[in-house]
């Protein structure tokens, strides 16, 4: 038998591979499930259109995604970590500890958050105070907090359906959840009155550690089943609607267009969501998306610089572009972040 | 039936005659039509489920490999497409898909026009639209490839858009399009009257096992070729690592190895490995292979290990079964006539547990194959759009797999990546199916009983 053989060979098949230069030609990205299928779309065309190879882009998250960008310096670490939610200090203290000092901040556009609930069941016309009432764990009633108590829609705003209340949000660990904890959740919370009676109620030693304290109430949830949370993609909570049809889910503006058969979008503060409302800034829950590039690679990895140039090229990221057409509320300041990506500015401190 | 074998017989309550069955075998035979019951009643509800599973999973499927194709003659004109006239490539190259798309664009509508296909009711943008965004990709690299197309007029085969293929193949109706942003019931009109006019069809395409995958813009192009390519190169290296390691390792600890406290402890730990999750082998890959060697990233040659190691336990477990199952007597009678115990081994032994050992070997490819937890983390989940290159230096390069592909197909909002997951998970199934039929067939012809 030729066991030893076969090992033999198999040793030397690694020890010829490891020999082989290890000098990676693509791009490598990672992050944002939100910023994917645009990075994806960029890479395609990228690939297409210039001698480089088409980069490699996975997903995982943003968090992950900014956490992998600052493991550190070399080929087998990522590029560009895309993002949903801006870099924390923490992200930025890490990278520096693992000798990653230069970053470039990018920001390629707009991304409007949108409540959905299947097309054949009534119109929902929402306010944040209408979502925080009907999700918040303790809401305001007559000058009083109480336990959230409301079953139906109508019960929250006599306006909204006689429907039982049910949402899909997404889960803590989607770069989503922040704006719609920031922008629905807190909103509400200071709209309804109930910020103010948590700052009454609230024993912190001085008025920031009050505040904070009253958003942090602000953004606990009902936790009767009323509200659930979705860990996995906008596909699920698709999933879910389809089989609650009473049931409303919060979704990403791109995945709603793309899906505009079966799912009719709601209204908020009587806006509905659109490119168009999301660039007026007059549809209020939307983020800027990003991306990171790790300034020490650029001009190591082939392609890297023509890549995020490309990407915020107006053929790809400006208004008529397919970054657009799949969803993408395009930057009105893209031209200074153009000029910002091609002279190479690294990002400065947050503020 | 008696019960006179029975120890606990109760004699003085026997019937007169045996025919007549008495209260006690009755109950007996009921408990024993419960339990058949029982069993036909567990089997049906696994064959249900498979059966739904099957259903679900072909009926979404098979429209994978079908596409929707429109066929166009386009003259490639060279006033557009090379306007030096030099033939030069690098000239050429200036040229971008956005070029190319207009091409297509004025062909499609002298076609449309030549066949007497009214397109007032939609803009020219949404007439273009009925078309793949990879046509002109596809058409760009055709003539740079040869540039002797120019000035030619070529029948030119391009994909319809995700949309309009559902149309063909009855995903999207008339209704949907008047709901969906992305279509629009004028627009599959003038798609059916390309389809009666000859130059819309849906054919049979061999390109979703041959292209890679494709952005969301383009769901219509997504094809499994990267994937089918990354898992057979990881499942080369599995073969080519976990046999031989494997086998030599049970082969020491069946045949050789002492009976201590040592041996035991390897073998309580290599029957714990095999049921260790998948996802642990994964950070231990990340941290071994790609922080502490540094290895490249999405590149199989790292998925290939890291599932040799999930994969050797198996091995082991499946071969030094076979080894057992070889009677003393082969080994006995080897050494008797003068044999060393290497000879007993390698010309005896080995031989009669080869088909045990390919069996157990396949079925933990099979393992291999499906798995994509591992992968997760050592960035084979991504969007790879080139190919790989032939092994050694391909095995660097990033890849896909195959179960990879379908978790990430299922992510994607465009519905038409449903249908491709589905074929995916068909193509997974073929892929298995096929694996573990030659381990029934290898079973089956070599295996020897004693």
């Amino acid at each position: 038998m030729s066991a030893m053989k076969l090992s033999a060979s198999a040793i030397a098949v690694i020890a010829a591979s490891a020999t082989v230069a290890m000098a990676r030609d693509n791009v490598q990205v990672a992050g944002s499930s939100t910023v994917l299928p645009y990075a994806t779309i960029v890479a395609e065309a990228f690939g297409e259109n210039f001698d480089f190879p088409t980069p490699v882009v996975e997903g995982g998250g943003s968090g992950a995604g900014r956490k992998k960008l600052c493991e550190g310096v070399g080929e087998n670490t990522i590029d560009i970590a895309n993002s949903s939610s801006r870099i924390k200090q923490s992200d930025i203290d890490l990278c520096k500890q693992n000798g990653v000092e230069e970053i470039m901040e990018v920001r390629i556009g707009y991304d409007g958050i949108v409540f959905a609930s299947d097309i054949a069941g009534p119109d929902f016309a929402l306010t944040p105070a209408d979502v925080y009432n009907a999700l918040g764990a303790n809401v305001a009633k007559d000058g009083a907090l109480v336990a959230n108590a409301a079953k139906n829609w109508a019960d929250v705003n006599a306006a909204l359906p006689a429907q039982a209340i049910l949402a899909f949000i997404p889960g803590t660990k989607h770069g989503t959840r922040e704006v719609f904890d920031v922008k629905l959740l807190e909103e509400g919370c200071k709209a309804t009155g109930a910020y103010d009676l948590f700052m009454a109620a609230s024993t912190g030693a001085d008025e920031d550690a009050k505040k904070k304290e009253s958003v942090e109430k602000c953004l606990e949830l009902r936790t009767d089943g009323a509200s659930v949370d979705i860990d996995g993609d906008y596909t699920e909570t698709l999933a879910r609607i389809a089989a609650n049809k009473t049931a409303v889910g919060v979704f990403g503006l791109s995945f709603y267009q793309n899906n505009t058969d079966k799912l009719k979008v709601a209204t908020i503060d009587g806006v509905v969501p659109s490119v168009e409302s999301i660039s007026k800034g007059e549809y209020p829950v939307s983020r800027p998306l990003y991306f990171y590039v790790k300034k020490a690679h650029l001009g190591v990895i082939p392609g890297l610089q023509e890549y995020i140039d490309f990407f915020v090229s107006d053929d790809m990221a400006g208004p008529d572009g397919p970054l657009a057409a799949y969803g993408l509320v395009s930057d009105p300041e893209l031209a200074a972040t153009q000029a910002a990506v091609a002279a190479g500015t690294p990002m400065g401190p947050l503020e | 039936m008696t019960d006179a074998s029975m120890h606990d017989a109760a004699p003085q309550n026997r019937p007169a005659s045996l025919l007549t069955a008495d209260a006690r075998t009755r109950r007996r035979k009921a408990a024993e039509t419960r339990f058949r019951l029982m069993g036909v009643a567990a089997i049906s509800v696994g064959l249900l489920a498979l059966v739904f599973l099957l259903t679900s999973v072909l009926g979404n499927g098979f429209g994978a490999f079908r596409q929707t194709v429109v066929e166009i003659p386009i003259t490639l004109d060279e006033a557009v497409l090379d306007k030096s006239g030099t033939r030069d490539l690098e000239v050429m190259k200036k040229v971008t898909t956005i070029g190319y798309g207009k091409v297509i664009q004025k062909a499609l509508e002298a076609e449309l026009a030549n066949r007497g296909i009214d397109t007032s009711a939609v803009k020219a943008k949404d007439v273009m639209g009925l078309m793949s965004k990879e046509a002109a990709a596809d058409l760009r690299n055709m003539v740079l490839a040869d540039p002797s197309l120019l000035g030619q007029t070529i029948t030119f085969n391009a994909f319809a858009t995700s949309r309009v293929d559902g149309f063909f193949k009855g995903r999207v109706t008339m209704e949907s399009a008047k709901l969906d942003s992305n279509i629009s019931p004028e627009q599959l009109q003038i798609a059916q009257a390309m389809h009666d006019a000859g130059i819309i069809e849906t054919k049979w395409n061999w390109g979703f096992l041959t292209m890679s995958d494709s952005s969301e813009l383009r769901p219509e192009t997504a094809g499994l070729g990267v994937a089918i390519l990354g898992s057979a190169y990881m499942m080369i290296i599995v073969l080519v690592l976990s046999l031989p390691i494997g086998v030599a390792t049970s082969i020491y600890l069946e045949e050789m190895a002492p009976k201590n406290k040592w041996t035991d402890l390897i073998e309580v730990n290599i029957a714990n490995l095999a049921a260790v999750p998948s996802i642990v082998y994964g950070i231990l890959a990340l941290a071994l292979f790609i922080n502490f060697m540094g290895l490249p990233q999405s590149a199989p040659i790292v998925g290939g290990l890291v599932l040799t190691l999930m994969t050797l336990p198996t091995i082991i477990i499946a071969t030094r079964a076979a080894l057992k199952a070889v009677p003393p007597s082969i080994r006995d009678a080897a050494l008797g006539v003068g044999a060393s115990k290497m000879q007993s081994i390698f010309h005896h032994v080995l031989p009669l547990a080869m088909p045990g050992i390919l069996t157990g070997t396949i079925l933990g490819l099979a393992r291999a194959l499906g798995e994509s937890a591992p992968l997760l983390l050592i960035g084979m989940v991504a969007f790879v759009k080139d190919f790989p290159a032939a092994p050694p230096q391909g095995l660097m390069q990033p890849a896909t797999a195959l179960p990879v592909q379908v978790y990430q197909w299922t992510q994607r909002s465009d519905p038409a990546f449903v249908e491709r997951a589905s074929g995916a998970i068909i193509v997974l199934l073929v892929f298995l199916l096929l694996m573990n039929a030659v381990a029934i067939v290898l079973r089956r012809r070599f295996e020897r009983r004693w």
